[in-house]
């Protein structure tokens, strides 16, 4: 399979055609010889993105997502590589899982899947899962994401024992005791009658990693940051030295907690939606450096579990489709980072997290790329998702970014039809 | 004039002259209840019907009579041994008996929202009977009614809510409803009990019991639930009642002849001395009469709604 990007603007702003033969970026061939020539004039070329988090439910909740439908999704929103967490049924703790796993998402063909393997077997947060035959087996990083690695001792003998087999960890931070609520502690939470979950309840897990990964020096990632606080301890720990890096989402850089005041359960996710001031200071994390990327946390509801009371519908949101149109008009378009920055939090610095080494645009790098219309508005419509979740709070807003076409290994795993 | 949405959710969402409305319309429907003859013909032809998802004796008696008192058929769905039980969604639920051609679904939910969701998916009008700790529209607005009827107006009064302020949709809709009318609202409670934020809906935080009731033209006592004291809110009923209760000497701070009021029901010795309770100044059991006259009148008025439509 030969294939041509014509006229091709990348991310840099470096102007080419791109040739890629059997998989890979190669050196310019006769394009009478293209099996499929695109031309991509006006639009961006940027690497194939990865996302560190997702959920994409299969083995178990086949009824909210697949590894099918979350790969197609996730090659929808540009993503040529995805690393779902393992709070799937069975859970993600032993090689077999993970085998099953990687052996679905190759018959798939969408995307490249790297399986998150639990930290604690059935994250029921005691006993060890089996990391080093689940490495074996496939898997990047350890988690028990849904839920915090449940106590200091466990966290510590997951970091030690991961860093014999060089498995990073990724922790979802939450202190349980004080997180007994449905959205963020504050104004609106009062005024709503609903239970608030404060920031401290995240900043107090937050401390304890960072202090536990200093204590050992062994590195730790913090999921989904969504306090000022929690950017803050991050920024001052890195300062001094500490091998903590950190992720956050689309949504805590969008959206505030008033957004919940229709008790709509399309706002409802851990961590909650916070205040202004948090939103802004995860914007100053992600300009200056503090945050390392941005992850989905794509997390597909079943409509039965979403529309419900706000108070017990489930959390999380839909993310693969609308988490780079959201990076490039909330954080490129008003100047806040620049496109190259996006591509290190969306690609380069998630790929170096996990070790994964994709985001090459080489010759001879495998062809994982995707192409963005950064020029042109366009309205995000929840019922052309093609995951099967509907569960995302961004129908009808007008976004620029949309994606044009997706190449995971010289395959074209999305192409929006003109 | 009349009311403009649909539905009586909260008095987040009226206006103060919706509100004004509303009580001048419950004076009239006062003189109908005390009156001999209690019948009037308003929702003759109309259904009703309360559907309880949280165990109420006053609240639903009180529905139910009014409803009655203005001629509506009226049926009642409780949580337990219906549908409900067996684990059918609110939605369904609700769209079942929208069904049936109601006209007003009266609500109550331990889920804070369940009526916001629901009465968009419906053609009939909810009433709000109270939801979680968010509102409890017709509890507030009785209270306005009891102050508007002894006091003439709500503007320019001082009133002061002492309690678990935290799981109280009665303050919620107090603070926001009074507030609209001009009132000053003061509250007091544990810190434990008090949500942040609290001064957004349009109250004075106070510093203590005295602080908050000093100078007031109507003392309000809020029922603590004595099973929150296992969640360590308040380590002892004798404390709590010590240093969170209007005793005697508290009352004196308020203006002279200060109204007294509570929502019910009344744990005797706890937020209220039983001298406190039965005292001259004591509207409590006035609370009870009226709150069947302003329910009177908001059915009333959701129904000339929905009548011009
Ligand atoms: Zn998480
Ligand atoms: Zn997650």
């Amino acid at each position: 399979m030969k294939i041509i990007l014509e006229n091709a603007t990348l991310f840099t702003g470096e102007k080419k055609d791109i040739y890629i033969e059997d998989g890979k970026f190669c050196d310019v061939f006769d394009k009478k010889d293209a099996d499929k020539t695109y031309d991509i004039s006006g639009k961006t070329v940027f690497p194939g993105l990865v996302d560190m988090h997702c959920h994409l439910r299969e083995p178990g909740f086949e009824y909210r997502e697949t590894i099918l439908t979350g790969s197609m999704s996730a090659a929808k929103g540009g993503y040529t590589s995805i690393c779902p967490m393992p709070n799937t049924d069975p859970v993600c703790d032993n090689a077999a899982v993970v085998s099953g796993i990687l052996k679905k998402a190759k018959e798939a063909g969408y995307a490249r899947v790297y399986p998150i393997g639990a930290c604690s077997k059935d994250l029921d947060g005691k006993l060890l899962s089996e990391i080093g035959l689940m490495k074996e087996a496939g898997i990047v990083a350890v988690s028990d994401d849904g839920k915090p690695i449940a106590t200091a001792e466990l966290l510590r003998k997951v970091l030690e024992y991961s860093s014999d087999f060089d498995i990073p960890v990724l922790d979802h931070c939450e202190e349980k005791t004080l997180s007994d609520g449905c959205m963020n502690e504050g104004e609106v939470s009062t005024c709503l009658g609903l239970r608030g979950i404060p920031t401290a309840a995240e900043d107090i897990a937050i401390a304890r990693d960072i202090i536990m990964a200093e204590y050992l020096n062994i590195p730790i990632h913090l999921c989904h940051v969504s306090t000022k606080s929690g950017v803050r301890m991050v920024r001052d720990a890195k300062a001094r030295g500490v091998k903590v890096t950190c992720e956050t989402c689309p949504h805590y850089f969008t959206l505030t907690d008033d957004s919940c005041e229709n008790y709509d359960s399309n706002f409802k996710m851990h961590p909650p939606l916070r205040t202004k001031e948090h939103v802004e200071a995860i914007i100053e994390g992600l300009k200056d450096g503090t945050i390392d990327a941005i992850a989905t946390d794509h997390a597909p509801h079943h409509e039965d579990e979403k529309c419900v009371e706000f108070q017990i519908a489930n959390n999380g949101i839909v993310g693969f489709e609308t988490a780079f149109a959201l990076g490039y008009t909330y954080l490129v378009k008003p100047g806040h980072i620049t496109a190259q920055r996006l591509a290190e939090l969306m690609c380069y610095n998630p790929s170096n997290i996990l070790k994964l080494g994709r985001g090459g645009l080489n010759v001879g790098d495998d062809a994982d790329l995707a192409v963005f219309d950064l020029e042109n508005e366009f309205i995000f419509d929840k019922n052309k998702m093609l995951t099967k979740g509907r569960n995302t709070p961004y129908d009808g807003f007008k976004l620029y970014g949309e994606t044009i076409l997706t190449i995971m290994g010289g395959k074209v795993t999305y192409e929006k039809l003109c | 004039m009349g009311l403009r949405n649909k539905d009586l959710l909260g008095l987040k969402q009226l206006t103060a002259e919706e509100i004004m409305e509303i009580l001048e319309t419950a004076k009239t429907m006062k003189m109908v209840l005390t009156s001999g003859n209690k019948k009037t013909s308003h929702l003759q032809g109309k259904s009703v019907i309360t559907l309880f998802y949280e165990n109420s004796t006053r609240t639903r008696l009180s529905f139910e009579l009014a409803s009655k008192y203005m001629g509506s058929a009226s049926a009642n769905i409780s949580a337990t041994g219906s549908s409900v039980a067996k684990g059918e969604s609110l939605l369904d639920t609700a769209r079942t008996i929208d069904m049936m051609a109601t006209d007003i679904i009266i609500m109550r939910h331990s889920h804070s929202g369940a009526p916001h969701f629901i009465a968009p998916h419906l053609n009939a009008s909810v009433v709000n009977a109270g939801d979680g700790m968010n509102e409890h529209p017709t509890q507030a607005l009785l209270d306005m009614f009891t102050i508007y009827e002894k006091l003439g107006t709500l503007e320019g009064k001082k009133v002061a809510i002492c309690g678990d302020i935290y799981h109280s949709r009665v303050v919620r809709s107090n603070a926001i409803g009074m507030t609209k009318l001009g009132a000053q609202v003061s509250i007091y409670g544990p810190k434990t009990m008090m949500p942040v934020g609290i001064e957004k809906l349009g109250c004075r935080v106070a510093d203590n019991v005295a602080d908050c009731v000093k100078d007031c033209d109507a003392v309000m006592g809020l029922r603590v639930q004595l099973e929150r004291q296992h969640k360590s809110l308040f380590p002892s009923v004798a404390e709590y009642s010590k240093f969170y209760g209007i005793s005697p000497e508290m009352l004196e701070l308020a203006k002279p002849g200060a109204l007294l009021m509570h929502p019910g029901p009344c744990n005797h010795g706890v937020e209220l001395p039983t001298a406190v309770y039965d005292c001259d100044q004591s509207v409590i059991n006035e609370q009870v009469t009226n709150g069947v006259a302003v329910r009177m009148a908001v059915l009333y008025l959701l129904m000339a709604r929905r009548n011009q439509i």
